[in-house]
């Protein structure tokens, strides 16, 4: 972990996840600092129709402010978005949303892939995207141009995940820069706060 | 997988080329979308430089032709989002129902199936014969699709599905019939609709409708194009009549929004 305090500045933290990530993520918030001055959006796989339901659920445990991502809002720090089910999410210059309804990648709309894509080209350096448990391959390909742009590529360690497939095939595929337990992820996220 | 074959400053040549050449304007696009469908095109069909598919776009009609339906998003279906078309049911055709004659635009209505989705609402509520549906799009290739009105038959369960969670009165499928892998629906539907090219980034109204349906175009817009936008259909709505927009899509940040009022929940606004 030493890598990460040395990278300096996080301007986004992007989560995505699919079958068994709501349970990490509910491990996780309560965990989370009011400190965190950087957005985090989080892309998770789901069926349409129950949108409020998790950010209910993530509402109710973090002093955050979770909201439903929406089209042209400005992403702000301590604000966690949640990407609406079918709609594909990416990140503009300015830092707005757009939501893009196109066709379905890796079986999927939302995409991790999108998002992870998307954050990359405009944050660089300066973005961490965490890949939690799932059970396709969605995210993958996100990662390795996080890693291209110089991005922080962290990925649950399969062994802690309820679906262990889609972080191995992130394993497989990019050399992660943190492999974390879900135990470990809220200090993780803690310590990414800029000073 | 897309990679990031083409830079911002490409991105701004090609669409740059698109306008000069051949009159279509995408620079009011939201760019992280539009740069995604550029570069998705680019993989998808195998070029090798960037220069080669910039002259395919610029001299190439045919492949132009591609470029138009690629880059614009033709994703829909029939009865998405079945609490909206509810409501249509239920408050708004209703009421337009009084009315002599009923003019509807559909804006970027893609492959029809929005249009279509109506047309089954209006005549369940025996208004179809009074109704005339404009169904529009930026693009020639998907409104020939949209005349015919096939579909393919895969598809139909899920939309069936939509249907009855809508309200849909009756069985899905007295409406079409199965021919293997698609299936038509029912010309008496069709033969209320009229469709033509319309560009909503350059082109003015056209006539005035009592209900307009853009759902789900927006959201490819700039902000700015928005609002130019929303005053296009302020000037192709009579007053009293009906702006319904796409899930995630919203009238709020425009300046004129105080003249129009929402109904319910859903994103369906009337002009005061």
């Amino acid at each position: 972990m030493a890598e990460t305090l040395t990278r300096g500045k996080c301007s986004a933290l992007v989560i995505g996840g699919s079958a068994g990530s709501l349970d990490v993520l509910l491990e996780v918030f309560p965990g989370l600092s009011s400190q965190i001055n950087f957005p985090i959006i989080l892309v998770t796989h789901r069926k349409s129709g129950n949108d409020s339901l998790l950010t209910d659920l993530l509402k109710s445990r973090t002093s955050l402010t979770v909201t439903e991502a929406e089209e042209k809002q400005k992403l702000l720090p301590g604000y966690v978005y949640i990407v609406p089910a079918d709609y594909h999410l990416l990140i503009e210059y300015d830092h707005t949303i757009s939501l893009d309804y196109s066709e379905k990648i890796n079986y999927s709309r939302p995409s991790i892939d999108v998002t992870f894509q998307s954050a990359a080209e405009v944050f660089k350096n300066q973005l961490v995207c965490i890949l939690l448990s799932g059970s396709n391959a969605d995210g993958v390909e996100g990662l390795k141009i996080v890693n291209k742009y110089g991005g922080l590529v962290v990925i649950q360690n399969p062994q802690t995940a309820i679906m262990p497939y889609m972080p191995q095939q992130a394993l497989n595929n990019v050399k992660p820069n943190v492999i974390l337990d879900s135990i470990k992820m809220s200090t993780f996220i803690n310590e990414l706060i800029n000073k | 997988m897309i990679i990031d074959a083409i830079d911002n400053e490409q991105v701004e040549m090609l669409l740059n080329d698109v306008l000069e050449a051949h009159g279509y304007d995408f620079l009011e696009y939201s760019h992280a979308s539009i740069k995604r469908r550029i570069t998705r095109l680019y993989s998808l069909d195998s070029f090798v430089s960037f220069a080669e598919f910039r002259y395919a776009v610029r001299t190439d009609k045919q492949y132009f032709k591609r470029f138009l339906e690629e880059i614009t998003v033709n994703v829909t279906e029939m009865f998405r989002d079945p609490t909206f078309y509810k409501s249509l049911r239920n408050d708004v055709l209703p009421v337009l129902g009084t009315y002599p004659f009923i003019r509807i635009w559909v804006a970027g209505c893609s492959t029809g199936e929005e249009a279509y989705s109506l047309a089954i609402v209006l005549k369940e509520l025996d208004l179809l014969n009074k109704s005339l549906i404009y169904a529009t799009d930026i693009n020639p290739s998907v409104l020939e699709k949209a005349k015919k009105g096939m579909f393919p038959l895969n598809y139909l369960k899920g939309y069936s599905e939509n249907y009855v969670q809508s309200g849909g009165l009756k069985d899905f499928s007295s409406y079409y019939t199965a021919n293997y892998s698609l299936v038509k629906f029912d010309e008496v539907l069709s033969s209320k609709m009229i469709f033509s090219t319309h560009n909503l980034v350059s082109d003015h109204s056209f006539n005035e409708f009592q209900l307009i349906l853009c759902r789900n175009v927006l959201i490819y817009f700039d902000k700015e194009l928005q609002h130019k936008v929303f005053h296009l259909f302020d000037n192709s709505l009579e007053k009293l009549g009906y702006l319904a927009l796409g899930s995630k899509e919203s009238l709020d940040f425009w300046a004129n929004a105080k003249d129009f009022k929402r109904i319910k929940t859903e994103k369906i606004w009337r002009k005061l």
